[in-house]
């Protein structure tokens, strides 16, 4: 299950405080073992991700990005995760139009108490990454001028 | 900025599966890392003396411990840091447990994905800065919507502890529905004479002021400073003058009016008090039946009333009250039986509810206690109760247990035969939910010493035959059908959330269920608590409840209250959004999705701006990732720190050029 320094992919995970980091707590206590790819950032509401963040970590190298919230109605600031999906389901139908393969983000809702769902999220978001490979790298020069464009711009 | 790290073992729980003195080792490299070291026990006193040794002797600015998941720990670290003279909010922590060490084998992998949560974790300390929450007066009055039983206890209990209180009841005495019960279980104690005595001391404390025939309308403020505003419908009746005589009620001639309290068997007149002991005991005409407020005639109340407290141009009055917490006690309503088309519905004037059939069995209720049909008048000899009348039934969408119905059935069961010794009475049941303290042995005691005869299965229809009603079900553990020739029917209709229960969780700002059930903040550890701070639940408005749990509930939510009120001030958590006002383009975007209200429009130098009010605001962030701007960033979760973690992931310098 568990990957060597050459197979493991970036992954990156943006977590609701109240649910999903509770739901991947849980996994934990349970000793749900899972693939050791991703990375967990905490938010305290799924409504609180930006979609940029997703971009950003999509254009800076992630492999896959992974965001989990509260269950639609469940949420801790009742709405939430309303804006959310809104947000997230947008941005998945933009991503193809950035060049970015769409299937390298996933959004899911998973409850505190879910540590076995938690777990089959992870396995199957990883799995599913792996088969993608890991994910066409910017040129870097590109990347350099884009910047330098910025920083123009922002002048 | 100069970080420490603290890389903890965790016993063997962490340092069995992650290589802690090698992520220690290597976090030292990371930007800004002044300091680093792996302990032993990092939540014990001589873990956390070593953070405040190391904060002290280093110099540092910021602590970052790498241990379990910050839901457990983070309090316990944030105090540590206090100690050593940092703020709060000057610490990070990453989850290497839960996340890591315990679900993967894999060393090597687990040591890189720790070493990777702490540079995440410093990365984002790096960006933190210093918080401080802001202090506040409370209010220390307390109002309770819904004067049932439930929020009767929560009055009386604040009350005597000494808090003021307003309590707020929609209907004209208060009571709710235990008023309107005859005897109750499993005690087949007198339901009147308990709740009576503390309806009495509700209308004499001192410290409560009660607004009956009120509704809540707008309520704005936040924990410790709540305004609301209160509506007292009019009653036609001064009813400061009103001594609650009778004398109206009795020479009132309009007498088809609909006898809310008596669940309408029967009527009553137009101007009436609702039941003898009703608090306030105070008269009110009901508009749509009075013939001087229809027509224009008559004034026989007027005239005959010895205070002269009749005011037939009485009009709705507005109050504003201010508290500091609010406990909402609004309780359930029955489900409308009338949608079970085979159970007749609401053709059969001999098939009633439940609550109809106490008003029955009441010596206060319209027939004085004697059961009769409502059809006929005569006594009935077979009584057949139906359980689970809207609840459990996918098919009506009540798939919930209404949790009573069973006890209260058997106690109907008892006391019909208590008050007609020859009758004989039948129970169609799903299962019997009987848990409480005594509560089997009295369903058994209906069974066994009172011979009512419990049929396990769903009743599929009942007909009328002659004067009497055909109840048609199946035997499940017989496997037959079962037809009972019934003289009246009692249906024990299922509990749902009060009319209106949605509306009024709008303007409180708490979450409801798909049933309109009020929800707890947590549902074990936070059974009274909202999400909204300082709005209180009590009794069934949060689901079905019988008398003791709806008790225990309202003492609960009243000590909950005690506790916040003492202190004189509260603290405000600072992990809120905040406006740059050089940003803000005032284009209203945040006041919009701010689902708690607290966003609002402040002029700047004749600008429109956003402004956040403090105390209201949750700190869900929601409103920062919607602002075109950037403006209005959450304070600890700021684009630039959660971007910074981002960074730490995900660097564009390792960035692999294929050309
Ligand atoms: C037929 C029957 C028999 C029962 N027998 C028993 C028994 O023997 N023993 C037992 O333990 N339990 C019994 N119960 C259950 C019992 O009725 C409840 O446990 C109890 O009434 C719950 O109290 P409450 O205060 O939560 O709600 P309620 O009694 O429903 O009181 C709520 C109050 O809030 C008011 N209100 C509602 N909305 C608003 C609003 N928006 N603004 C202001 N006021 C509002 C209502 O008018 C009401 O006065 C029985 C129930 C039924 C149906
Ligand atoms: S969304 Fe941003 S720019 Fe618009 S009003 Fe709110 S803070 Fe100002
Ligand atoms: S953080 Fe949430 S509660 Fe606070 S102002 Fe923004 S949207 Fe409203």
């Amino acid at each position: 299950m568990s990957a060597d320094n050459n197979t493991e992919l970036r992954i990156v995970g943006f977590l609701c405080n109240w649910c999903s980091y509770g739901g991947a707590d849980t996994a934990g206590v349970g000793r749900f073992q899972q693939p050791t790819d991703l990375r967990i950032i905490r938010v305290p509401c799924s409504g609180r991700i930006d979609p940029l963040f997703v971009l950003k970590s999509l254009v800076n190298g992630a492999d896959g990005v992974l965001v989990s919230g509260c269950h639609p109605r469940d949420c801790h600031y009742s709405e939430g995760n309303f804006y959310a999906r809104r947000r997230l389901e947008m941005l998945k139908r933009f991503l193809p139009i950035l060049g970015i393969d769409e299937r390298r983000f996933e959004y899911t809702w998973v409850s505190a108490s879910e540590g076995q769902k938690w777990k089959t999220v992870v396995q199957t978001f990883t799995e599913h990454i792996h088969e993608l490979g890991p994910a066409p790298k910017l040129d870097a020069s590109l990347l350099k001028k884009a910047e330098a464009l910025n920083l123009t711009q922002a002048a | 900025m100069k970080i420490g790290v603290f890389v903890c073992h965790c016993g063997s729980n962490i340092a069995g599966t992650v290589d802690v003195a090698s992520v220690a080792e290597q976090a030292r490299n990371l930007p800004n890392v002044a300091f680093s070291t792996d302990t032993m026990y990092t939540c014990s006193e001589p873990g956390q003396d070593e953070i405040v040794q190391a904060i002290k002797e280093h110099g540092l600015d910021g602590v970052v411990v790498a241990s379990c998941t910050p839901r457990m720990h983070e309090p316990t670290f944030r105090k540590t840091v206090e100690r050593a003279g940092l703020n709060r909010y000057m610490f990070e922590m990453a989850n290497i447990r839960e996340h890591v060490s315990w679900i993967g084998k894999d060393k090597e992998a687990n040591t890189r994905k720790a070493l990777d949560l702490v540079s995440m974790a410093v990365a984002k300390l790096a960006n933190d800065r210093v918080l401080t929450p802001s202090k506040f007066d409370i209010n220390k009055r307390v109002l309770v919507i819904g004067g049932g039983v439930a929020g009767i206890q929560a009055a009386l209990d604040c009350a005597d502890g000494g808090l003021e209180v307003v309590l707020v009841e929609k209907t004209s005495t208060i009571g709710g529905k235990m008023a309107k019960l005859d005897k109750t279980f499993p005690t087949i104690d007198c339901s009147s004479c308990i709740l009576g005595p503390k309806m009495v001391d509700v209308a004499q404390h001192p410290n409560i002021t009660l607004y009956a025939c009120s509704e809540v309308g707008d309520i704005s403020g936040y924990v410790g400073n709540f305004n609301v505003s209160i509506t007292k419908k009019a009653t036609y009746v001064d009813w400061d003058a009103c001594t609650g005589c009778g004398q109206c009620t009795e020479k009132c001639p309009s007498k088809k009016a609909t006898d809310h309290f008596n669940e309408e068997i029967g009527t009553t007149t137009a101007i009436n008090i609702p039941f003898p002991q009703a608090i306030p005991k105070k008269a009110s005409i009901d508009p749509e039946f009075c013939i001087k407020l229809t027509k224009g005639k008559c004034g026989v109340c007027e005239k005959v009333c010895p205070t002269q407290a009749i005011r037939y141009d009485q009009q709705d009055e507005k109050v504003e009250e201010a508290v500091g917490a609010i406990i909402v006690a609004t309780g359930y309503d029955l489900f409308d039986w009338t949608r079970y088309g085979e159970y007749g519905g609401g053709r059969y004037p001999d098939v009633i509810t439940s609550l109809q059939y106490e008003r029955l069995l009441s010596a206060s209720g319209p027939t004085g206690g004697h059961v009769t049909r409502p059809s006929d008048g005569k006594e009935p000899e077979t009584v057949v109760f139906i359980q689970c009348v809207g609840s459990r039934d996918k098919s009506v969408d009540r798939p919930y247990c209404s949790g009573f119905c069973c006890m209260y059935t058997a106690k109907q069961a008892i006391l019909t035969k208590d008050h007609m010794p020859e009758s004989q009475s039948y129970v169609f049941y799903m299962d019997i939910r009987a848990p409480g303290k005594m509560y089997d042995e009295f369903t058994r005691r209906a069974m066994e010493e009172y011979g009512t005869k419990y049929i396990r299965g769903r009743v599929a229809m009942i007909y009328p035959k002659g004067d009497k009603y055909v109840v048609r079900g199946s035997d499940t553990l017989l496997g037959t059908q079962v037809e009972v020739e019934a003289d009246l029917v009692v249906l024990a209709v299922g509990a749902e959330a009060a009319k209106g229960a949605p509306q009024l969780a709008e303007k409180l700002r708490i979450s409801y269920d798909s049933y309109g059930f009020y929800m707890e903040s947590h549902i074990k550890l936070r059974p009274v608590e909202t999400n909204t701070a300082g709005v209180y639940l009590a009794g069934s408005c949060q689901g079905p409840k019988d008398i003791p749990a709806s008790v225990a509930q309202g003492s609960a939510a009243a000590s909950k209250v005690q506790n916040l009120f003492s202190r004189d001030q509260l603290e405000s958590d600072p992990q809120i959004s905040q406006v740059d006002i050089k940003r803000c383009i005032g284009c209203g975007k945040c006041i919009q999705t701010c689902p708690f209200g607290a966003i609002e429009e402040m002029d700047f130098r004749g600008a429109t701006k956003a402004h956040v009010i403090e105390t209201v605001c949750q700190g869900c962030g929601i409103c920062t990732s919607t602002c075109p701007q950037g403006a209005i960033q959450l304070q600890h979760f700021t684009d630039n720190q959660i971007l910074a973690e981002v960074n730490a992931l995900c660097q564009p310098t390792t960035i692999l050029n294929y050309e």
